[in-house]
């Protein structure tokens, strides 16, 4: 099938660029447009703005947390130990007589990185090996398939402990990130590559493929954006499910050590103090679960926007 | 059928073996000696320390500590913990409790998840609907040990409806739990069950039925509803796997001594046949019960037969 096309092309290969371009505008025109379609669909939607403008506010507290207080999340006065909420500490203090509501604004650092950070890279690492996969089968698929089996065997809680405290003898931001992103990103694969697999049979792909488009090519300009908007999707919510995991793995004692500050960690914390100082609680549980919601809405609304048939 | 159940056992090897190496090497690569630890500060005579190394098989390479363990697992033999107790004691001991837990938690997940499911696609873009949709992402969002706190402190503590923690209570003591356990899942049935409803509801055969002049009542009872299952009930028996794994945290808030808390005792004091033991315990549930899905698949829809 692709020995005629390969023959041709290094004669044609100028002008094969200028008769393939016609039939590629008209995808990207398309694509373009369910993308538009979709802002116009979003830019309507409380819920969509809503979770905008909270996930804007905390990648602004992770970026810049100076904006939001003046006081330093590690100077604390033990005289201050265990104050509830006032109007000169906001959150209260902790144990050590830290500020309560500097350090969960400090808090948002860590988990917007790792959330981030662990959803890019997993889902890099899932489109190469998913569109891989998905689109020359055989052999590669099989190998593949049969790895993510094994990872999916694995309850992910577990796995975490597991590699955390046996693996790494300091646990910081990059081995959290790091044991995230190897235990999450089958998942994601499988969705790029059923996304990948139903693309791969369609009529535009089989023109592209006449008009001698390389494997390559075809993957890069048809079948990846044509596939690609489940992939945002899920991945909008991973950032979420990603952020809840490190505060969970945080929780338990094999994530973020001390002196780090991390919501996860400071509920670890305030555990053993739920009867006598609940804010120690209450506070970074919000930020956590609103942060996780705030992901979840915006997923749930780029799903709506992006797959018409739902509305 | 029969052959296609043999070609699926079949599958389940690379997937077993492969799972439990890699779970077996990475709880084995901790650097350090466990047997040495053991001591604590007083020294180990090297005499004493060499036999239970022997005993352990640890100073054989990690593959061949493997081949012997796999071995084992398969004659029933799950090792010996570090005091020289079976493993298989403990899971007997162990695993009752956290099957309970599952249990209970897959039961308020059955049973609230898909009424809660069904009253909301019924009635879609109804206030029930929004209500259940809204309620379903906050408690998605709420990270479990956040809820579980919550729970513990407002309903055990506070209000004392339930008692805090422990299993001393007998059933009584494993509703609250179960209930953190089984919220997670309860919102993805109720959300499921939710959308399979209301595509059924716009199926053609759904029109027929109405149109032949059947109650509404037996149009989405019996017509729409048997169809709408079948996601639903192929994510519960996943789930089922999932919630014994998953119950470490939800053991650690309640102090219940389930799978998850041993196995996280086990991790803290490295001992690897432990952890090993109860992993390779559930990478077999979660294996059958993905046969059990595929299964259900043939059986709650004719059109599938598996050849």
């Amino acid at each position: 099938m692709s020995d005629g096309p390969t023959v041709k092309r290094s004669s044609l290969s100028s002008r094969s660029y200028t008769t393939e371009e016609p039939e590629a505008e008209p995808a990207v025109g398309r694509e373009g447009s369910l993308y538009l379609d979709a802002w116009r669909h979003l830019r309507r939607r409380p819920m969509f703005i809503i979770a905008t403008a909270m996930i804007l506010l905390l990648a602004l507290m992770a970026i810049w947390p100076g904006l939001f207080t003046n006081a330093d999340p590690l100077a604390c006065d033990l005289a201050d130990s265990l104050l509830t909420p006032s109007s000169e500490h906001w959150f209260g203090t902790d144990l050590q007589g830290c500020d309560y509501y500097a350090r969960t604004i400090y808090g948002a650092r860590v988990s917007i990185t790792i959330g981030v950070l662990v959803t890019a890279v997993s889902t890099l690492i899932a489109v190469a090996l998913g569109s891989v996969a998905g689109f020359y089968g055989g052999f590669v698929d099989t190998v593949i398939a049969r790895i993510t089996d094994i990872w999916f065997a694995i309850p992910t809680i577990l796995g975490g402990i597991v590699i955390l405290r046996s693996v790494f003898s300091t646990r910081g931001l990059f081995q959290v990130s790091l044991v995230l992103i190897v235990l999450g990103w089958p998942t994601m694969l499988r969705l790029v590559r059923s996304a990948v697999l139903s693309v791969k049979e369609t009529d535009y792909v089989d023109a592209a493929r006449a008009l001698g488009a390389t494997n390559f090519r075809i993957i890069r300009r048809h079948v990846l954006p044509n596939s690609i908007a489940p992939v945002i999707v899920y991945a909008t919510i991973t950032v979420g499910g990603i952020i809840s995991a490190e505060a969970a793995l945080s929780f338990l004692g094999v994530g973020l050590q001390l002196p780090a500050i991390s919501w996860g960690l400071m509920i670890s914390v305030a555990q053993n103090r739920i009867l006598t100082a609940p804010h120690l609680l209450l506070f970074p549980g919000l930020f956590l679960s609103a942060t996780v919601f705030s992901f979840i809405l915006m997923g749930d609304a780029l799903r709506d926007a992006l797959d018409p048939r739902l509305r | 059928m029969g052959r296609y159940l043999a070609r699926r056992l079949l599958q389940f090897i690379p997937v077993f073996a492969g799972a439990t190496l890699l779970i077996f090497l990475m709880v084995w690569a901790i650097p350090g000696d466990p047997i040495a630890a053991l001591a604590g500060d007083r020294h180990m005579p090297d005499a004493v320390r060499e036999q239970i190394r022997a005993r352990y098989n640890l100073d054989d390479p990690l593959i061949v500590q493997y081949g012997k363990y796999v071995g084992g697992v398969f004659q029933g033999d799950f090792g010996d913990d570090f005091r020289g107790r079976p493993v298989t004691d403990l899971l007997s001991q162990r695993l009752p409790i956290t099957v309970r837990l599952a249990l209970l938690a897959f039961g308020f997940e059955v049973v609230l998840g898909i009424v809660a499911g069904i009253v909301a696609g019924v009635r879609k873009g109804g206030f029930l609907d929004n209500l259940v949709l809204v309620s379903t992402l906050v408690v998605i969002a709420i990270p479990i040990f956040v809820l579980g706190f919550l729970a513990q402190l407002v309903l055990g503590v506070r209000l004392a409806w339930f008692p805090v923690a422990g299993i001393q209570h007998g059933l009584y003591s494993y509703l609250l739990p179960a209930m953190v356990l089984g919220s997670v899942s309860l919102a993805y049935v109720a959300r499921l069950t939710r959308t399979s409803v209301v595509e059924n509801l716009r199926a053609d055969y759904v029109r027929t039925a109405t149109a032949k002049g059947l109650a509404r009542r037996r149009v989405v009872g019996v017509h729409a509803l048997r169809n709408s299952l079948i996601p639903v009930v192929t994510f519960l028996a996943v789930d089922l796997g999932a919630l014994m794994g998953g119950a470490i945290i939800t053991e650690t808030i309640f102090n219940i001594p389930g799978i998850g808390r041993a196995v996280f005792e086990g991790v803290q004091r490295q001992e690897g046949t432990v952890v090993v033991g109860i992993v390779t315990f559930l990478v077999v549930v979660y294996l059958l019960a993905n046969l059990l899905v595929d299964l259900l698949y043939a059986v709650l829809d004719p059109r599938i037969r598996y050849e």
